[in-house]
Parts: structure tokens; sequence; C-alpha cells
């Protein structure tokens, strides 16, 4: 029954499929989920493709035992994911603040659909990103990641995990029902090329060691349950140790531990991409499927004469402050494009600071959002 | 017993300290509380038990019966209210190996965390799980939970429970567990003996130990930090094998207690060799965890 994890070779494939094939490329050999348009594709795959590589794939009660169960296993030493969309994320919100305080690695993948509540389950949106931002309660510092093809879906998730082990934190997918469902050329190269991080793991004395004592990154050391190191995890504010220590200073500490690992390595994490965007005088800021459609609008302004260009969010959070920054201080203003009615917008309104002007092409779902539209705006607004 | 010479103030050794984080303690739980009873029993339990305590994890939702996990010396997973079950089964699929031990509250295990509890009996995961029925929650003040008593008080019932509280044993059974035991924390070595058997049995286990919350029940319940101990005396029933559904807790006609289920059927993880991974069933395959 054994077959590769890797399965090298040429594929047309959708982006839901993508995803379970880079999940297992990556190393990914425990699954928990819960069935739910236009994530299930992901658990079908995962549940004949883990077995076959010695894994383990399991449909829980609920989104909120599928989180829990994901945490579990990457406590044993094992890379995990789930899967959902909209509803599901938000059964699975407090569980990723456990993995958030406990720093536990995993990735949760979310195809998004049109909200809020049950909303347009077979059509997608991109309305979930602030929610991804701050959906658990608390403050914290998270990490996610925006694929625009079923390629890169394959090749962002390894990534996913690769951040999730070095940084120890639960990193999102946050993609959308038009990429999962999508069928396109995907490559799937030899293993060997593939890089692939693990979490770091602990040296010296079992009885000195402190789960959450951060090493040269920032991040702590990570041993499994069933080593020997009697290991107390806990979601309450705790100390290095682990242990529960609940006054003002641990707080500090421990927050400081949480966010500082993401806000200093900035420059390893951020990824993004960009066409045309040298000389560009308009920026679209766009991730995801919206990206494609804005490539599609810049190419087209381009014949029209307007000099637009493309900032592609590859990376969502932690947000591309600087970049932002930095060019609205030379161009002449910036176009959001997203499918929700302003989220990654108000982050691009907060760092370009008022010096330029700010226009948004979104709607609140369902569908993807024509070019037309993004060169009428550029026509209109510049 | 041990002797100590006159010249040491320091304290005799608790036998089972080995199993405790003593730099914790003291502990949170209130003077005439019964947790600390029923976690000796299961720290006597896996001592006894033989089990390779370096490949055991205890597990806790939320409560002060969950606050167990944060005081046992072995690996141990403090998690989120009623999600300690959904925890254990990623730690046990993602390595067999591990003997897990769910360490919780009525109102974790069986209200926000029940569907969960229902679901891994169902599937006979492989583990032992041990609920603290205080019949409240306690440590958010002494609210309704879903073993509270008709007609008792609570903050939330101030004048008397209007719902009927769970059968555990037989919801337990229902559901496909494989072990069934109920004790009080006053039955100390029948409940380290069901403790010991359950960890050593294969297969979803489930042990109610009845215990005293006399700062947020008794109080709230005309009942002295002693009445209920004494009723756990008086009423107590024992009768192993009986009947799961004669197992609803009335304290004016008698508590049953005893070892209700002990039966064989094959655990999720056996069946997912079976069907899915064969070539695990053989000896020296490569670990999942490698
Ligand atoms: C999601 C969530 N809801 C509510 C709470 C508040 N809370 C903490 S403990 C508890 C009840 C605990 O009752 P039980 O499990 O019976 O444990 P006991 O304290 O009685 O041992 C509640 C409601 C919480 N921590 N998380
Ligand atoms: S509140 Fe009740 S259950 Fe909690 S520690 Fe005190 S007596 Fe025990
Ligand atoms: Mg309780």
């Amino acid at each position: 029954m054994t077959k590769p994890a890797v399965l090298t070779g040429e594929y047309f494939m959708t982006g839901d499929v993508a995803c379970a094939e880079g999940a297992l490329a990556a190393g990914c050999r425990f699954f928990g989920g819960y069935p739910i348009t236009p994530a299930t594709e992901i658990a079908e795959r995962m549940a004949i493709r883990l077995p076959q590589v010695e894994g383990c794939f399991i449909q829980m009660e609920d989104e909120i035992g599928a989180m829990a169960a994901i945490l579990g296993s990457s406590w044993a030493g094992v890379k995990s994911m789930t899967a959902t969309s909209g509803p599901g994320f938000s059964l699975m919100m407090e569980n990723i603040g456990l993995g958030i305080c406990t720093e536990t690695p995993c990735v949760v993948v979310n195809v998004q659909r049109g909200g809020p509540s049950t909303g347009l389950p077979t059509q997608g949106a991109q309305g979930d990103m602030m929610q991804a931002r701050w959906g658990s309660h608390g403050h914290y510092e998270i990490i996610a990641l925006a694929p625009s093809s079923p390629q890169e879906i394959f090749y962002l998730t390894i990534t996913a995990f690769n951040l999730s082990e070095k940084y120890r934190l639960p990193v999102l997918i946050m993609t959308d029902e038009i990429i999962g469902h999508m069928s396109e050329k995907v490559i799937i190269p030899e293993a060997k090329s593939i890089k692939l991080a693990s979490r770091p793991r602990p040296k010296g004395r079992k009885d000195r060691f402190k789960p959450f004592a951060p090493g040269p990154n920032g991040v702590a050391p990570m041993p499994a349950a069933g080593e020997g190191y009697n290991l107390h995890i806990t979601g309450l504010t705790h100390d290095e140790k682990g242990y529960p220590v609940m006054d003002v200073e641990t707080q500090t500490e421990m927050m400081a531990r949480i966010t500082e690992k993401i806000q200093k390595n900035l420059d390893d994490i951020i990824q993004t991409d960009s066409y045309l965007l040298d000389d560009a005088e308009i920026v679209i800021v766009s991730y995801g499927v919206s990206a494609r459609t804005s490539m599609a609008a810049v190419a087209e302004a381009r014949k029209l004469g307007i000099k637009a260009g493309l900032l592609r969010l590859v990376t969502i959070w932690p947000f591309p402050e600087d970049q932002i920054r930095k060019l609205a201080d030379r161009v002449k203003g910036f176009v959001t494009v997203e499918i929700n009615l302003g989220q990654i917008h108000r982050e691009v309104e907060r760092c370009a600071g008022g010096k330029v002007p700010i226009f948004l092409v979104g709607h609140s779902g369902g569908t993807i959002i024509h070019p037309d539209e993004v060169v009428k705006m550029l026509k209109e607004a510049f | 017993m041990q002797k100590i010479p006159m010249t040491s103030n320091k304290q005799p050794d608790h036998p089972l300290d080995d199993l405790i984080r003593t730099d914790r303690i003291p502990h949170i739980w209130c003077p005439g509380c019964g947790i600390g009873t029923v976690f000796s029993s299961c720290l006597a339990a896996l001592k006894g038990s033989g089990i390779d305590l370096q490949k055991t994890v205890m597990v806790s939702g939320i409560g002060c019966s969950g606050r167990a996990a944060g005081y046992v010396k072995l690996d141990s997973f403090h998690t989120t209210h009623g999600r300690a079950i959904p925890f254990a089964t990623g730690l046990k699929l993602a390595n067999p190996e591990l003997n897990i031990v769910v360490f919780s509250g009525d109102g974790d295990l069986f209200a926000i965390g029940g569907n969960h509890f229902i679901h891994a009996a169902r599937r006979n995961m492989d583990m032992t799980v041990i609920c603290v029925n205080n019949l409240n929650y306690g440590m958010t003040g002494g609210q309704v939970a879903a073993t509270t008593p008709h007609l008792a008080k609570s903050t939330t019932t101030p004048a008397g429970n209007p719902e009927t509280p769970f059968n555990l044993p037989l919801m337990a059974y229902a559901c496909g567990a494989t072990y069934v035991a109920r004790w009080t924390m006053l039955h100390i070595r029948d409940l380290t003996d069901s403790i010991t058997e359950a960890i050593c049995k294969k297969g979803f286990s489930f042990i109610e130990a009845l215990s005293p919350c006399p700062v947020n029940y008794g109080r709230r319940n005309k009942q002295k930090p002693l009445d209920m101990l004494k009723l756990y005396q008086e009423k107590a029933i024992i009768k192993n094998d009986a009947d799961p559904s004669t197992l609803d807790i009335d304290f004016e006609k008698g508590i049953i207690l005893g070892k209700f289920i002990d039966l064989d059927r094959p655990t999720f993880i056996e069946e997912y060799d079976k069907i899915y991974r064969p070539s695990r069933l053989q000896e020296n395959v490569p670990e999942l965890n490698s």
C-alpha cells in the first residue's frame, strides 16, 4: 500500500488536491478534519493518501475537535494539518489561540467562501482575511499565506509547514473556492529538491529543559510527548518552564516571546511578488485569485497608457507594511483588489498614511472580480 | 512507617512525590475538596499499573479538576474547555505507543465537551477518561452542570434545577466504552483498582469519580463539608455488573457504585491499521514519528 509522499510528475490538478499533495511533500503525516465545501476535497485526498505514507487521517466530530486533534498530534512530534472553510474556521478559533499560546506548529487551510454565516457555500470570496488576523481572542502574531494558483498552493503549503516548524505556531493558508476548485497544470518536483524545515530540537539535560526558553532566533526548542521531558503545556499564561504564572510580568514576557519571534524575523517570513511595479505610478495591491484578475488589468491598463503595476501579497500576515510605506512615498496612488468590502484595503490605507489616494475594487463575494472593473477604476480614479 | 530522626526538620517524602511537580505545590484546590483524593488515587494507579510512565500523558480540559495536568510530573497538557479528548485523540493517533489518561471535570467532559466524549467512546479510542463529578461547575463559582441533581441549587438555578442530570455510566456504555466504573473519592481502594485496570486495558475506558465541592455545591445545598462524605458512605450500594440503565444518582435511594462494563472490541487504531495500513501490522515497520 505504501506509495511515495512526493508524487513527482506533471499533473492537471485542482487547488485542493495540490494543497494536499504539498502537505504530504512537506512531511505532514496527520490530518484531522471535518467536511465542508469547498475544502472537502483536501480531506478526501488526505484520507486516501495519508495511510499510503504511514500517516493517519481522521474525520473528527466537528472542527473544534479537528483543531484540537492536530495540536495533540503535533505534540506527539508529527506534522499535522486541517482544512476548512468559513463556518469551520470560526469554530477553530479558540484552539488556534491555544496553538499560538502553546507555540504548536501546524497548518490550517481556509478555502474561503462567501459569508457571513452559511453564506455562499459553493462560491468564492476573500472575506475571512481579518478573521485570520484577529479571529482568536487576545493579542498575537500569526502567519497567513495566499496562493494564486494550484501550482502555488502546492509550494505555499510546503512553505506553511516550514514556517510553522521554524517559528512554532499555526500557519494559515488563506485560499478561496476559486483556486481550490480550479484545475491547472501542477508540477510536483523531485523529493530531493524540496527543502524541509523541522522544529528546533532540544539538547542537554532533560530535567533542566525549559520548553519556552527561546533559542537564538527567538524560538524555543520543542520536544515531543513520550521523550522523557515531563513537559507541562498549558493555555494559561506561563513562564519559560511552561508553568502557569498569572501575573503581569509573566504575561508581558510571554506575549513578547510569541509576538517578537515573528516581528523580528519579518525579512525571513514575508514574501511578495510584483508585475510591472518598477516604473508604476499606480499600484494595485492584491492577493490570491484577485491577483490574477489584477494582473490582467495591469496589462490592459498599460495598453491604454496607464502606468499601473501590481504588488501581489503572498504573505498576508504579517502584513508587508514596509513595502507599502516605501511605495507610498513614490507613487500616485493605490487600488486594492479583493473579494470583500475592504479588509486588506484598510491595511493599505493605514500604511500609506494619507500620503496618496487609495481606492477599493471589491464586492461581497460569489464570483471573481472582472479585470474590466479594475481597469475602469484605474481610468476613473486617476 | 519510615522512621524520621528527631533532629530532622525535613518533611518525609510522600510516596507519590516522584509523580508530582512539587515545585507547583501548594495546589489551588479548596480545603474539603475531593479532587486531590481522586488525583492521588490516579497517581497511585499509574504507579501500580507498571506501564511505562515516560510514555504516559495526562490531558485535562479547564476547571478545578482540569488543573490536575498541572500537578502531575508526566508529560501533561492543560488544553481548552471541553477539548481534552480530541487533543488526546491527536496525541494517540500520532504516536500509538503513548498511554493516555484524560483527567477532567463533569462540566468539561459532558457539557461543552460532550460531543467529543460520545465520539471517542464510539470509536473506541484507546484512552482512559477519569471524570471528577462534583455535580457542578466548581471553578466558575457553582453553576448548574449536566450532572446537577434535579431541584439542586446552583448560582444559575437559584430556586432549584429544573433539568434532569445525565446518567454518565449509561451514556458511556451506550456510546461504546469498553470499560465503565463509578466510585466515590471515599472508596479510594476500589477507585484506584478501577483506574489501574482501566489504564492497563486497551480501548476507551471511563471512570466516574464522585467528589465533593463543599465550597460551591455543598454550601448552596445545605451540606456541611462532611455531609457529602457521609452520603457517600451511607448511600453507597456496591453492585458490580449493575444494569447501566439503573445508575441514575439518587442520594435518597442510594448511589450504585462498581465496575459495570468490561468488554473487548477492536480500537480505532486496530481497525484503521487493518483496513488502511496493513503493513504496520507486520513487525519492524518504521515509526510514524520519525
Ligand atoms: C470556552 C469556555 N467557556 C467557559 C469557560 C469558563 N469555565 C472555566 S471552568 C468551567 C466549568 C468547569 O466545570 P467542571 O468541568 O465541572 O470542573 P470543576 O471546576 O467542577 O472541577 C467553565 C464554564 C472557559 N474557560 N472556556
Ligand atoms: S471550588 Fe469546589 S471543586 Fe473547585 S477546588 Fe474548591 S471545592 Fe474543589
Ligand atoms: Mg464539576
